[in-house]
């Protein structure tokens, strides 16, 4: 409940932030939200010496759409995209991932960055960023540099991110027309996480087949992953049910589910493809509906 | 090593050094003795310590009170003052959502959040809303029925308040120029 | 929006009727004032040292870095306790019961994960975490108990060396011919069902204050407790302080479920530092703590065997129950699963019972009273034996009930445990449920869903409770009696002063209704106090759905007694004779000519300038009563659970609940409803969500809210709700107790429901909690699902 004696830094930009960073590296630990941290400094699992506080930079409270990419700061929290209308407009599938997370309050002051960074297996983000081919921009002491969301994410609760680096941004590219997307979700009971969270994203063709297929899967594998099986079966196919069903079945394919008192990695396996169904046949009707999802 | 702190709270100024470890929520029980909200859990799961961090729902034992510098708080204390219960308050009074009372400051931030953006709220969106609020007492059923008690009383008086409004104070652009957000958030 | 239908009428001008709590509007403006909210100078904070080992020698303990933590005022360890206070004995034991030796702290040998072992007292408690961060403990890992059948077979290791066996007692119940029972059945139905173990898990966890004024010498005790008088007696014999040098004090306390129904070492050690150290000091329970350290609930594995006849009737019951009690036994450990036994044959008229319980000792925590208390696993195991058997011999759960349900006109019953039912009219109750859950056409619906292939089931609970704890003269003993002091101030102002301890029940509001209405004053010009050993009469405490039954008795006859006093004094003042007094609308008159009156104020205020009394009555009016119920109640109703199995992921939905419930008469229907919701909640949270898991090595596996599954508001139902009305004979009041029915009578409900959707695969049962993959995997395994 108490957290251990820390050194509180709050620098004024990100410059200043990475530089301390980097005179400290991994005796400092960045601080956004708190919502994933400062629960894991109580419990004294994470004891750091320094926290810098980047939560109030202006520069990572940016939103940007233009014609080709939607940027979000990192700093920009769940509520924000879950109720924006600009994101509601520009990526449905954002703001439905970002309503799971959570609870209100934690929503309320949760940040897109530190959930990402934190990269808990069991998060509601990390798949949709997998699906919608999000670039994570990040700063460091050498500047700017773009990591793609399928390199982001390396182990349980690891990045790619170096301890002297930021992320700044997000950048989500422009879906195609006739795109839709879904992320479903089975709850662990307790901890609201995922214990199966399927995003996908499905481009429908001028025949009305599957142009593109995205599934991005958290909570099974230790690390949130594109299910490429289940997209390359569904590729180029009429999107009906059982071609998805056909498809979703390969949800876990090559992956060693994750195994707890919540659920046994057989159950796992089959919850993956259950949802990875529910999530295309939900992505495949609003591809279809006039109004894009 | 301590950090100067400035935070709002229930509308009066308080200045304090704090260290920077303190949660928000022993700073508001142990520093400035106010105690109507509680600590419940530890993971940060149970909402007894919600709060209102710059009109918004927040859990004060996932706050460092160094993060609420220059913020405003608002606590249950905060709510009505003279003795008096405001509407969400007094549904609750009426519709018996809360026994022991251990949850109720929580659940009372939790459902003015609620009721600030959505006005009329159905069943269903206060459970999802309240999903951060537990209570073991009541089974939640007369704790969703205070919150419509207490929304029908919010309406009745602010017609004009009743419809949807924005939740998000975002401030967003379709050009590329940049747009900011007041740097306290 | 009230669920519940006033169908019945009030019997008074405010017993009966749906009134406003009393103690809302501090607890609603944040003025209410637990434990920690009790801020007292210079006061020490306090944090335990648990063990991390579920059994283990200590071979090494070391504070000495911790002790020079800038900070730290103290580290007490079990060395310091020896020859102070060395064991804390169980209240509820067996004749034969082990009772084991049970420390304040551990000193070489702990047996449980979270067993405390040192406290460190310092300037705020994140200096105290610091510390306990800094202790060094070295141990020897010993052999860990964890599964109580493994705990009792031969050559398992032992929890207590000293005792030859785990069996820590046991408890035989034996009433009819039951041999002859299930020689004359035509089927015998057998069930082996597993009651989990639970965590009562309210908000506010334990807290402890204390404060020594050596001037006075007064120990004072805060604690977030149920019983203030018999933790106050407990204290006064182990810390040898005298009763009347102990006030200990239950301020607002955050719900309890029998989890604060205890003395616990904690509670024994804060007062004891508070004298050695003279300065306040304070513990309060992190949430983790709790989950390890505050006992848990159920916990039993019952072998059932039921014998019936093939048109249903049920000839005999056999019930072998294991109870896993843990390592130490705490207050009433013991004697909770006996409850299961003296209650295991519920609602039904079954000539012969054998109950053979057995209480085992683990490497956990222990066990005890949680909301309920031996009551649900009583109601759980028949209720299930019974659908069981209904669904062998192809016969609808409510018939079967209905054949056997004993009649209203048997009643007072005295059943095979030798317990004598109050009052019931159980088949009446069902039949409004079954009507209320439109049960008939669920049942054409549940066809037309099979025929879709949709798992929809419905399940039925009909349960009696034994509350009202309850004769003094019992055995197990009941908790006895409850006192409490009437007085009307000389403004004519009441005050109640309880004995009994409410904390959340509403009491303040359910006693004022009754005192307002026997002295024929206004609802708010009553107060009820509660709490304070060193402000109220004696008392025994909140728990057993006792305190409307007993204490609010013991309100009514203080109130009767003031009532006559009153009386004496208005005819003395009216000159009249007191036979004709008539007390209506806050004013005693001549029931005669009722011009003649005085009002309840001028009588009070007689009674306190005392010039104008009948002669030889003693001034004042202020009357203690203590209440000691003759025998217990037996509240009862029937629960209809509607679900529907989600095939493809195990998950439940529950479509609809009907709870009807009969606690006899009703003070205040609104907290009765509230009492029965959140019964239900928790009883719906133990069968589908809830569970606390030791691992193989006796660690905590559930040990925070993030694994342990608390209901939220999104997980549980809307409740319909409603009661009949029939009043025990065992209180003045007609009333019952309703504290526990819905836990009581929910989870077999829910259990039945979901067998019953998945019967087309010939399930006859799960064990709780129904979470998504158990029943995912249940339905996997059948032939028939594939």
């Amino acid at each position: 409940m108490f957290p251990a004696n820390f050194n509180y830094v709050r620098p004024n930009n990100i410059r200043e932030a990475v530089q301390f960073l980097n005179e400290h590296k991994d005796d400092a630990k960045v601080l956004a939200g708190g919502q994933s941290l400062i629960p894991m400094m109580k419990l004294r699992l994470a004891a750091p010496e320094f926290l810098v506080d980047i939560g109030r930079l202006p520069e990572l409270k940016e939103i940007d759409l233009d014609d080709a990419v939607l940027t979000i700061g990192s700093l920009i929290r769940h509520a924000d995209i879950e109720t924006a209308d600009l994101i509601a407009r520009a990526c449905p599938l954002l703001a439905e991932t970002a309503a799971e997370i959570g609870d209100a309050q934690v929503r309320n002051r949760g940040t897109i960055g530190g959930s990402l960074a934190h990269a808990d297996p069991s998060a509601d983000l990390p798949a949709t960023m997998l699906v919608l081919d999000a670039r994570f921009s990040v700063a460091g002491p050498d500047g700017r540099r773009i990591i793609m969301a399928e390199d982001f994410f390396t182990d349980v609760m690891t990045t790619a991110l170096r301890p002297n680096e930021i992320l700044v941004s997000i950048e989500i590219p422009k879906m195609s027309r006739r795109t839709g997307c879904a992320y479903v979700k089975m709850h662990q009971q307790a901890s609201g996480f995922a214990i199966v969270g399927v995003a996908s994203l499905i481009t429908l063709g001028r025949n009305g087949r599957a142009e593109d297929v995205r599934v991005g899967i958290n909570g099974v594998s230790g690390v949130p992953y594109r299910a490429h099986a289940v997209e390359e079966s569904l590729r180029g196919k009429p999107v009906d049910e059982r071609n998805i069903a056909e498809a979703a079945a390969l949800a876990a394919q090559g992956v060693e589910p994750l195994s707890d008192i919540h659920a046994s990695s057989e159950y796992r396996r089959e919850m993956a493809t259950v949802y990875a169904r529910r999530s295309l046949q939900r992505a495949a009707q609003r591809a279809s509906a006039p109004q894009r999802h | 090593m301590k950090f100067p702190v400035e935070i709002t709270v229930n509308g009066v100024k308080r200045r304090s050094e704090v260290e920077p470890r303190l949660l928000l929520v022993h700073y508001l029980r142990d520093v400035l003795e106010i105690t109507g909200t509680h600590v419940g859990c530890e993971t940060g799961i149970c909402g007894a310590c919600t709060v209102h961090l710059d009109d918004e729902a927040v859990k004060s034992c996932m706050v460092l009170a160094v993060q609420a510098d220059g913020c405003s708080v608002t606590t249950v204390e905060g709510l009505a003052s003279d003795g008096t219960l405001d509407d969400v308050q007094q549904g609750f009074w009426e519709e018996h959502g809360l026994q022991c009372g251990y949850c109720t400051p929580g659940l009372l931030m939790s459902a003015h959040d609620l009721l600030r953006k959505s006005p009329n709220p159905s069943a269903e969106e206060i459970r999802r809303a309240i999903n951060g609020n537990l209570c073991r007492c009541t089974g939640y059923q007369t704790i969703v029925h205070s919150i419509q008690n207490a929304a029908q009383k919010m309406r009745a008086k602010k017609p004009a308040a009743a419809k949807q409004v924005q939740p998000a104070k975002l401030r967003t652009s379709k050009r590329k120029r940049e747009q900011r957000r007041p740097a306290t958030v | 929006m009230a669920q519940i239908k006033q169908t019945i009428k009030p019997n008074g001008k405010y017993m009966g009727r749906r009134i406003m709590r009393k103690e809302d509007p501090r607890l609603l403006s944040g003025k209410g004032a637990y434990v920690d909210d009790i801020h007292l100078p210079n006061t020490a904070h306090v944090a335990f040292l648990r063990s991390e080992h579920a059994n283990a020698r200590i071979t090494k303990l070391d504070i000495s870095r911790a002790r020079a933590l800038a900070g730290v005022i103290q580290i007490v360890t079990g060395a310091d306790l020896r020859g102070v206070v060395e064991n804390i004995p169980p209240m509820g034991v067996l004749p034969d019961l082990f009772v084991p030796q049970h420390p304040v702290l551990a000193t070489d040998r702990v047996r449980y994960v979270g067993e405390p072992i040192a406290a460190v007292l310092a300037e705020n408690p994140y200096i105290a975490q610091d510390a306990l961060e800094l202790i060094h403990v070295e141990y020897d890992p010993l052999p860990v108990v964890v599964e109580m059948e493994k705990a009792i077979e031969p050559g398992s290791p032992l929890v207590h060396e000293q005792s030859k066996s785990n069996v820590a007692g046991t408890f035989k119940l034996d009433s009819g011919d039951i041999e002859r029972a299930f020689r004359k059945a035509d089927r015998i139905v057998t069930g082996r069902f597993v009651n989990q173990r639970v965590a009562p898990m309210p908000m506010e966890a334990r807290a402890v204050q204390a404060d020594y004024q050596a001037g006075e010498k007064m120990l004072t005790v805060w604690s977030a407790t149920q019983i203030p008088h018999l933790l106050r007696s407990s204290l006064s014999r182990l810390l040898k302080v005298p009763e009347n040098r102990l006030r200990v004090i239950a301020p607002d306390v955050g719900g309890a479920f029998g989890g604060k129904l205890n003395v616990y070492r904690e509670e024994v050690l804060l007062p004891l530092l508070a004298m050695r150290l003279g300065r306040p000091v304070k513990w309060i329970e992190t949430r983790r703590e709790n989950m390890r350290a505050m006992i848990h609930g159920r916990d039993q594995i019952n072998y059932v065997e039921l014998a019936v006849t093939k048109d249903g009737r049920m000839l005999g019951l056999k019930c072998r129950t294991l109870a896993d009690i843990g390592a130490y036994p705490q207050m009433l450990t013991a004697a909770i699963p006996t409850l299961t036994a003296i209650m295991a044959t519920g609602c039904y008229k079954i000539p012969a019972l054998s109950f053979e319980l057995t209480d085992v000792f683990t490497n956990k925590m222990a066990t005890d009273a949680y909301r309920g208390a031996g009551r649900p696993e009583a109601t759980y195991l028949i209720e299930r034996i019974v659908d069981m058997a209904a669904a062998e011999l192809k016969m609808d759960p409510a018939e079967i009930r209905s054949r056997n349900f004993l009649k209203s006109s048997e009643f007072p019953f005295t059943t095979p445990s030798g317990l004598i039912y109050d009052s019931g009219n159980y088949k009446t109750c069902m039949d409004k449920a079954l009507d209320l859950a439109g049960y008939n056409k669920l049942r054409q619906q549940q066809e037309r869903a099979r025929k879709q292939g949709r798992l929809m089931g419905i399940g039925l609970s009909t349960y009696v409770e034994i509350c009202a704890m309850g004769p003094a003269t019992s055995d197990p003993p009941g908790g006895g009696w409850e006192s409490a002091t009437v007085r009307i101030e000389p403004s004519g102002k009441v005050t109640v002063l309880s004995g009994a301890s409410p904390h959340g029940q509403g009491e303040e509001t359910t006693y004022a209704q009754i005192a307002a209405d026997q002295l024929s004053v206004p609802f708010d010009d009553v107060t009820v106090i509660h709490g304070d050993t060193a402000s109220v009469p004696p008392g025994v405490g909140t728990f057993g759905s006792r305190n409307t039954a007993v204490g609010g008795t013991a309100v009514y006859m203080s109130a009767q007694k003031i009532r006559t006093k009153m009386e004496a004094i208005a005819a003395n003042l009216l000159e009249i004779n007191p036979k004709n007094i008539v007390l209506r609308d806050g004013t005693l008159q001549s029931k005669l000519n009722p011009k003649k009156s005085v009002s309840v104020r001028e009588v009070a205020r007689a009674a306190y300038t005392a010039k104008k009394l009948p002669p030889g009555m003693e001034p004042g009016l202020s009357e203690t009563s203590f209440f000691s119920p003759k025998n217990y109640t037996f509240p009862f109703g029937t629960h209809v659970c509607v679900v529907e199995v989600e095939r493809e992921t195990g998950e439940v939905k529950i479509i609809k609940y009907v709870a009807m419930d009969d606690c006899g008469k009703v003070i205040n229907p609104m907290t009765v409803e509230g009492q029965v919701q959140g019964g239900i909640a928790q009883g719906l949270g133990q069968a589908l969500y809830e569970e606390i898991i030791y691992d193989d090595n006796g660690q905590l596996v559930t040990g925070s809210l993030m694994d342990y599954a608390f209901p939220k508001a999104t997980q549980l139902p809307e409740y319909i709700c409603d009661r009949t009305e029939t009043p025990t004979t065992s209180n003045p009041l007609g009333v019952k107790g309703v504290g526990e029915a819905g836990t009581i009578g929910a989870t077999p409900a829910l259990v039945n429901a979901v067998v019953d959707a998945l019967a087309p695969y010939g399930i006859q049962h799960l064990d709780m909690p129904l979470k998504p993959e158990k029943v995912w995997r249940t339905i996997e395994e059948k032939p028939e699902a594939r």
